[in-house]
């Protein structure tokens, strides 16, 4: 873990500071939905006026206008709120973006509950879900800031669809620079553990780490593992898991339906079935609030976290 | 004016476009048959007189774009590609088969000549303004072109397109409505009017130019003058026959979607075989 643990940072904001340290390659475009100020695509824009373009409260016009570009060669990153990008421009990404398979990144702020005082309609929480079910559709939900700027150089890098899920709220750091690696479709095991395995995308990555050590207060020796690529998933590191631990507990901030949890199902039931809990969003709406009573109403944190895993546990036993 | 014999050659090369696409829709047992008949003549002028491209080339960097927004024409253009030489015309027949490239709806990444993969409506016309823009941005002189159907205009996000078009002064961008009239449900004004989509297209800052649209001469000059109009896109509004070209199709909603039996295909091919017989004694 790094030193500075306690600096807190939105993965919104390590997204708007990539593209501007990255985005000298001429190659790269970014396009807004007039959120820049709060997508913070507004650095890219500021070092790059040229390459910026506004298109205007029009989310699905901008996802066929950034398909165009891509069809020229251009690194096409188009942002908004992920309710807007995800869900309201659905059908473009879908068919202008994905079944092309162009090479346009989907940069979507504003994920989740953690979303705060804007309400439910605001608020995206099957957006993993909608992303995930796309052929030739990427997944990417960074832990912080350290993880969103790698995340950002790679789906540079990479040929084709990126949805990248990112935040409003500023989060722990919880990386160092210095030493962290990100690997394509790979997952990090964050802290190693044989009880019980905690497997976690964005934010929620932070509430694991938490978990792990009240678990550990207990005697539960629990491992860690920070799913950011969630399409294509890490099989491996879950299968593995499934055999070392014998149980598992997801966490994510977004419905129960078809996110991380959902994911990670499908490979364990496919692969080495064993018990697995969802740390999710119970099939309902967000609503106005502050982010950190939000999370607890909604029963996204480490102590949410502790309890299914305990739970996971007692089901192994059986 | 149009020397005789170009005038000439277009009629040809439209008439086998229109025998392919009655073969196409017929083989296929289904497909859009009325609105790839009333945009054939378009696309004759755009692929063999005006656009600048390479069928041994497809991906031309340097190449003039088409998009064809109302996808569901796709026999019209993929009858033109192959007559152009992007593929072999006896692919037609396979068109909508499970063993052929020639998808129900044009598809990029499967047929050589295909722009952008189109087929939801309003989605196309987007694309063409991004490609503008990547000209724009390149500083190449490529032009872009789209086909929008007159029933698409009900997509709203027509308009966001053609709000930013003008709104980024893209002027290397020029769009033809194929104005038949007619869509799957009846007219267009009787389903939900789009009109007066003239004063619409000049209120949303595009250049406007009406134009018979089986008119060569006036496809022609409407190109040349949006090609010479600097600091907007161009609309050219054309005034076409739904089913141009086959008696008993022209002016029918009913044959937007449905393809004809042996019988009405026999008939159709017999019109556009004693078209062409004619034009060739000319």
């Amino acid at each position: 873990m790094a030193d500075n643990a306690v600096k807190k940072i939105a993965t919104r904001e390590a997204y708007g500071s990539a593209l501007a340290e990255f985005g000298g390659n001429d190659r790269i475009i970014v396009l807004d939905a007039d959120l820049s100020k709060s997508t913070k695509t507004d650095t890219f824009k500021k070092k790059y006026p040229e390459r910026f373009f506004n298109m205007g409260i029009a989310e699905g016009n901008m996802m066929a206008v950034a398909a165009g570009l891509a069809t020229c060669g251009k690194i096409v990153f188009a942002s908004s709120f992920a309710i807007f990008a995800a869900e309201r421009a659905c059908e473009q990404i879908r068919n202008s973006i994905c079944y092309p398979r162009l090479n346009v990144k989907i940069g979507a702020t504003h994920a989740g509950i953690s979303v705060g005082e804007d309400g439910a309609s605001h608020q995206a929480v099957e957006d993993i879900g909608i992303m995930r079910s796309m052929p030739n559709m990427t997944v990417i939900c960074p832990a912080d800031a350290v993880e969103t700027r790698h995340a950002v150089k790679a789906a540079i890098e990479y040929e084709g669809p990126v949805y990248l899920r990112l935040g409003r709220l500023a989060i722990p750091v919880i990386y160092d620079e210095a030493t962290y690696k990100f690997e394509w479709g790979k997952g990090i095991t964050v802290s190693d553990g044989s009880d019980v395995a905690i497997i976690a995308t964005g934010l929620m990555v932070h509430e694991a780490i938490a978990a792990k050590d009240l678990l550990a207060k207990e005697g539960i020796s629990a491992r860690v593992i920070d799913i950011h690529t969630i399409k294509p998933i890490d099989q491996e590191i879950i299968i593995k898991a499934a055999e070392e631990t014998g149980a598992i507990v997801t966490a994510e901030e977004h419905n129960m339906y078809g996110g991380l949890g959902s994911a990670v199902c499908e490979v364990v039931c496919q692969n080495y079935p064993v018990p697995v809990k969802i740390v999710a969003i119970r099939d309902r709406f967000g609503k106005s609030g502050k982010p950190a009573p939000l999370m607890k109403e909604y029963g996204l944190t480490a102590e949410n976290i502790v309890e299914k895993a305990k739970e996971a546990i007692k089901m192994k036993k059986k | 004016m149009l020397e005789k014999e170009k005038l000439k050659q277009f009629r040809i090369v439209a008439t086998k476009i229109r025998k392919h696409i009655i073969e196409e829709v017929y083989h296929a047992a289904s497909g859009h048959p009325g609105g790839s008949l009333s945009c054939t003549d378009i696309l004759t002028v755009l692929y063999f007189h005006e656009m600048r491209v390479d069928p041994k080339n497809p991906n031309w960097p340097d190449r003039d774009r088409f998009v064809l927004s109302k996808g569901h024409c796709a026999p019209a253009l993929y009858a033109t590609l192959a007559e152009r030489g992007f593929f072999p015309v006896e692919e037609l027949v396979k068109f909508r088969s499970i063993e052929s490239y020639l998808q129900g709806h044009p598809s990029m990444k499967d047929v050589p000549g295909v722009d952008m993969s189109t087929g939801s409506l309003g989605q196309g016309i987007s694309a063409s303004v991004g490609m503008a823009l990547a000209g724009k941005i390149d500083n190449k002189d490529y032009r872009v072109y789209a086909l929008l159907g007159d029933g698409e205009l009900q997509e709203g996000q027509v308009w966001e397109a053609l709000m930013s078009a003008a709104h980024y002064k893209l002027d290397n961008l020029t769009a033809f409505l194929d104005y038949n009239g007619l869509q799957i449900d009846g007219k267009i004004t009787e389903v939900m009017s789009p009109e007066p989509v003239v004063e619409k297209f000049k209120a949303f800052g595009w250049n406007v130019i009406i134009i018979d649209g089986h008119d060569y001469e006036q496809i022609i000059n409407a190109i040349n003058t949006a090609k010479k109009t600097k600091g907007m896109p161009t609309m050219v509004v054309a005034k076409t026959t739904k089913g141009k070209g086959v008696s008993f199709m022209e002016n029918q909603a009913g044959w937007h979607g449905s393809p004809p039996n042996k019988e009405q295909r026999d008939q159709a091919i017999a019109e556009l075989d004693a078209y062409l017989a004619k034009l060739e004694v000319e």
